[in-house]
């Protein structure tokens, strides 16, 4: 029974399945080509660029979601995305380092008491910002199942006082995205104070390598993750369009275009909205607790409010309020500032002066978005409805 | 010490005689016994040396003190005999020579080839020890810039001998200023030096309303305490406090303190080390520490165990105490000592602080002035604060103010806004560039930034803004896109170091109040500036046609066109005002932080909470706003000074949560206009 009405569901929706296929079919491509099971063409490194834009096109889905559908501009989601990296990346950090301290102790004659591992640790690990006991938001990262349900309960918690408090008090429009940004700024700067516990601004490094794995080479590592990533993104991208598509999905569509005509029809609207604001904040979250060991590297930088401004741009750019709208500017304008940002992009020769990408593709970034934003509301998402005969939404 | 107080009032006797005192063979004689030493001089060696000299005490030691400090005196090769030069030049053969006197006699020597004179050298430890035997000829002296100099020398290093010829200066100085100076340091110098306890008190007692440094830092020593143990309390020593461990502090007069539960204050003594001192009195056995246990179980390992236990199931604590108590027991090694034992051994003896003054009036006396002292000081401190947090506020209301007027009164987020404040902070590094004198650039900047933003203002509304009026969040990110934009073009033009905005010399300095209270005047510019703005602000908005029209057009732009107001014009206008304004705000700003490409982006969010959390359309809640976010700061910074960032994670925090209480802000908008 339910088996054929999500088969129903597919077959009315056709682009799922297409975006589905095209997933599964340039991740088999990848795979193929890449170093660690396939010939090689693809570099390790950028696998793992790969692997990383996978799980920002998540991230920009979840934006997608609480802002294209809900309404609710959140300059706060790259924050949960960030936190989410913070949470995997204490466990990676942490039992590394221990698997490191119990190898440096076989030589020693007497067995190390856990007092003696937690000491080793912390001097490893908090060494860099002076100090060398384990704080207590550590006190789950020794287990990796506790530790990964953090990567939820965190930022999922954070958002559901955040957006609790927000919403009850009727903080909406503009007033609610400075609030998010605020809540982001405050994050960020507790963050890169050193007694923070996480390591202040050097943040959590060598999340690369997972414990205990480190015979296996990075190529393989990174082909786990890209799949794992594809994986996630497939499956966010399947249950949102669920999500969407549903009566739920209508309401949420209904907040955003008539706030008080909803609450009039008797739906409790801050509960919906504090909904859509948390739930996206867990896929955020989820995508961060990918991103970051393909990354390698957290520090409170990540989530400075201006990242969280980026997750808005591509999703703008990309056409809000439709998912592959989301996934496809989130793929291309990250994929193409790192391109340009990287070095290897070909200057503009103007004649009197020659136009480094380096140092112009934000300027170019940032009127482009400003073009987009007055010309294009719809953003690319808007030209694919051109040619598909049914309506996007 | 009589025989020293003597000889310095033959000094002054002799100084006050008006001719020039006849060489004394004495004197020479004295420094014939000591040449060598005089020669190659060490601040160890010098002291008797210069004991002598000084007891002889004419005006001639003197000189020769003073000569001898200023590396003017030199010696003859072959017979060591001190001279002066008096001046150099060369002979017939092309050598240089030297014409010089006796050092002492000032009998003429003639001349002599350069290379047979050599210069006494004294390092500058012995300057020192000759500049203090000086002082009580300096502080004699008729020549005030001479009584200067004794009195700076005095003040760096008090010693007993300088009271009398200081208590002498005081009697004659006749220049105010130098006498204060004069007394002030004599209190000093009988605190450390005081003849009798009566002298000492009084000293202490006269610095009840001294507020400086210098006056805390005499006050200290005498409180200086070491820490004793024993089985009851000795009543023959002077007792500060009873220290017990892990529980009581040490305050700041010598008395001991309770420790707060929620401070971050280190008990003053902690039981372990308590425990130590306890065994280095005899009173109980050493501690086995974990290193120790573990290198004598380690010691003992066979065949991977130690006695019974084996060495794999060592892991824990128990497991290894356990093992070392068997082990001690069975080769006589020295016993664990348990928690309990080290309690019950502190709990057994008496921890008290012992003042290394034993005079218990002079050490009260103390206690009793540097608490008033610290009461006030703290007075004063918390008044800093307070002006701190006003100037903060006032930098928060001029960053904002640009914002009260595009998102207050017209509605329009500007995410830009922080962008225009760093377009006029360049601007005013642009000019001080052109223009070399920093008044003139900087009363220059202020108009040139205004015109400046107030155009990339204008165009900003015309090409943007125009079109979005109705759709606040669009144009909120349109503007997040202009700000991305111009901060990577103030980059790629004047590169990512930060570049200087200099104030000119007359803001450098400080008002100062006393010494704990110094208000910089670069801050009371600023807090001018910002009253300034809210005066200007206030009569263009409600005492001008231009604000009339404003007002007008926000409240019913339709209403306000049929009654002859041309709409675009005047939010085009408005824009660029409010706009202007940020550029004045960036040219201060600037003043006092450096100016990057994020200057702006630091100030946007607080700008916009400020304006948020005043009430949006209200220039005065504008105000309160940036009161209560810049005091808050400050306050929160109060009990955590160390660390800035804390203090704004936690107002931010606040600022959430007040909203919570009152989402429209302090000056909340009643009726119609309160809608959105």
């Amino acid at each position: 029974m339910e088996n054929t009405l999500f088969t129903k569901f597919l077959i009315r929706n056709p682009s799922v399945l297409i975006f589905l296929g095209l997933l599964a079919m340039f991740t088999i491509l990848v795979v193929v080509l890449a170093e660690g099971f396939g010939i090689g063409i693809i570099s390790t490194s950028f696998v793992k660029t790969l692997g990383k834009t996978m799980c920002l096109c998540i991230v920009a889905i979840a934006m997608d979601l609480v802002w294209g559908y809900c309404g609710i501009l959140s300059l706060g989601h790259f924050a949960f995305f960030a936190l989410g990296g913070y949470m995997i990346g204490m466990w990676l950090m942490f039992a590394r380092t221990k698997l490191i301290v119990l190898e440096a102790a076989q030589n020693i004659a007497l067995p190390l008491t856990n007092t003696e591992i937690s000491e080793a640790v912390g001097i490893q690990i908090f060494g860099v910002v002076g100090g060398a006991e384990i704080p207590f938001i550590w006190a789950l990262a020794d287990n990796f199942w506790l530790q990964v349900s953090m990567v939820v309960i965190i930022p999922g918690m954070l958002a559901l006082i955040f957006g609790w408090l927000a919403f009850r008090s009727r903080v909406n429009g503009v007033y609610l995205s400075i609030l998010t940004q605020a809540m982001t700024l405050a994050l960020a700067l507790y963050l890169f104070q050193n007694d923070s516990g996480l390591r202040g601004n050097n943040g959590l490094s060598g999340l690369q390598n997972l414990p205990g794995m480190d015979d296996i080479s990075q190529a393989y590592i990174s082909i786990w993750f890209f799949i794992a990533s594809a994986f996630a993104l497939g499956i966010i991208y399947l249950l949102s369009y669920l999500f969407v598509s549903s009566k739920l999905g209508n309401i949420i569509r209904g907040i955003r275009d008539h706030e008080a005509r909803i609450r009039f029809l008797g739906y409790d609207v801050e509960s919906y909205k504090l909904f859509v604001f948390t739930l996206t904040a867990v896929i955020a979250a989820a995508a961060g607790a990918l991103y970051y060991p393909q990354a390698g590297i957290i520090n409170p930088a990540e989530l400075a409010p201006i990242a969280s401004i980026y997750l808005a741009v591509w999703v703008a750019i990309g056409g809000r309020g439709r998912l592959y709208g989301a996934v496809i500017g989130a793929a291309f304008v990250s994929l193409l500032s790192s391109y340009l940002t990287g070095g290897q992009a070909p200057d503009i020769n103007l004649g009197f002066t020659v136009l480094k990408w380096t140092e112009w593709w934000l300027v170019f970034l940032g009127f482009s978005f400003v073009a987009v934003t007055l010309y294009a509301p719809k953003g690319i998402g808007g030209m694919i409805d051109l040619f598909s005969s049914k309506e996007g939404k | 010490m009589i025989r020293l107080l003597f000889s310095f009032l033959l000094v002054l006797s002799v100084l006050t005689a008006p001719q020039r005192a006849i060489a004394s063979s004495e004197f020479i004689e004295i420094l014939n016994k000591n040449v060598a030493l005089i020669q190659k001089s060490s601040s160890k060696t010098v002291a008797p040396v210069l004991a002598e000299i000084q007891s002889y005490g004419t005006r001639i030691a003197a000189d020769f003190l003073k000569d001898w400090k200023n590396k003017e005196l030199f010696f003859i090769k072959e017979s060591s005999r001190i001279i002066r030069v008096d001046s150099t030049g060369k002979n017939e053969d092309g050598k240089k020579i030297v014409t010089i006197s006796d050092a002492v006699t000032n009998e003429k020597l003639g001349t002599r080839l350069s290379k047979d004179v050599k210069q006494i050298k004294p390092n500058s430890g012995v300057r020192a020890k000759i500049a203090s035997a000086l002082v009580p000829v300096l502080l004699a002296s008729e020549n005030i810039q001479d009584r200067q100099e004794g009195l700076d020398t005095l003040s760096r290093d008090i010693k007993s001998s300088h009271l009398e010829p200081l208590k002498n200066a005081i009697a004659a100085e006749r220049n105010e200023d130098l006498k204060t100076r004069m007394e002030q340091a004599y209190i000093y110098a009988s605190i450390t030096h005081g003849e009798n306890e009566d002298e000492i008190e009084n000293a202490i007692f006269s610095l009840r309303d001294n507020l400086s440094l210098e006056a805390r830092a005499a006050l200290n020593p005498l409180l200086s305490s070491r820490v004793e143990v024993g089985k009851q309390t000795d009543n023959s020593v002077n007792i500060a406090r009873i220290i017990i461990p892990d529980v009581t502090v040490k305050n700041a007069d010598g008395s001991a303190g309770r420790r707060h539960f929620l401070s971050s204050e280190k008990p003053e003594l902690t039981l372990l080390s308590a425990y130590q001192m306890l065994v280095d009195a005899g009173y109980a056995k050493p501690l086995i520490t974990p290193h120790m246990r573990d290198e004598s179980l380690t010691s003992h390992i066979i065949d991977g165990r130690v006695g019974e236990f084996e060495v794999v199931e060592l892991n824990t604590k128990e497991a290894r105490d356990m093992a070392y108590t068997f082990l001690a027991s069975e080769k006589n090694l020295p016993a664990l000592i348990s928690a309990q034992t080290i309690e019950l051994a502190v709990a057994g003896h008496v921890f008290y602080a012992v003042y290394d003054n034993p005079s218990k009036r002079i050490t009260n006396a103390a206690s009793e002035v540097l608490s008033v002292i610290n009461g006030k000081v703290l007075i004063f401190k918390l008044l800093d604060l307070a002006l701190d947090g006003l100037s903060l506020a006032s930098i928060y209301f001029l960053a904002a103010i640009g914002l009260a007027i595009t998102f207050g009164v017209m509605r329009v987020i500007n995410m830009a806004h922080g962008e225009f404040i760093m377009m006029g902070a360049y601007t005013g590094y642009v000019i001080q560039l052109l223009i070399p004198s920093y008044t003139v650039s900087i009363l220059l900047a202020i108009p040139a930034a205004f015109c400046v933003t107030f155009f990339a203002g204008v165009l900003l509304e015309r090409v943007v803004i125009r079109h979005l009026y109705k759709r606040p969040l669009e144009t909120l990110l349109a503007t997040f896109g202009i700000s991305i934009a111009l901060q990577q073009i103030a980059k790629n033009i004047f590169g990512t170091q930060a570049r200087p905005l200099t104030s000119p010399s007359w803001l450098d300095g400080a008002f100062v109040v006393n010494d704990v209270l110094a208000i910089s005047n670069i801050r009371i510019a600023i807090f001018v500036l910002g009253l300034l703005f809210l005066g200007l602000l206030l009569y263009v908005m409600t005492r001008t046609r231009f604000g009339l029209e404003t007002r007008a057009v926000t409240q019913n732009p339709a209403m306000a066109a049929s009654m002859g107001i041309n709409p675009e014009r005047i939010n085009m206008l408005t824009f660029g005002f409010g706009s202007g304004i940020a550029g004045i705000a960036g040219v201060a700003i600037g003043l006092f932080s450096k100016v990057t490409s994020e200057l702006g982006s630091d100030y946007i969010v607080q700008s916009f909470m400020t304006v948020v959390v005043g009430g949006v359309g209200n220039i005065w809640g504008t105000l309160a706003g940036a009161a209560m976010i810049g005091s808050l700061q400050k306050g929160i910074e109060w009990f955590n000074p160390s660390n800035t960032l804390a203090a704004q994670t936690y107002m931010i925090i606040f600022i959430i949560l007040f909203i919570q209480f009152k989402p429209r802000g302090i000056f909340a908008l009643k009726g119609r206009a309160a809608e959105d």
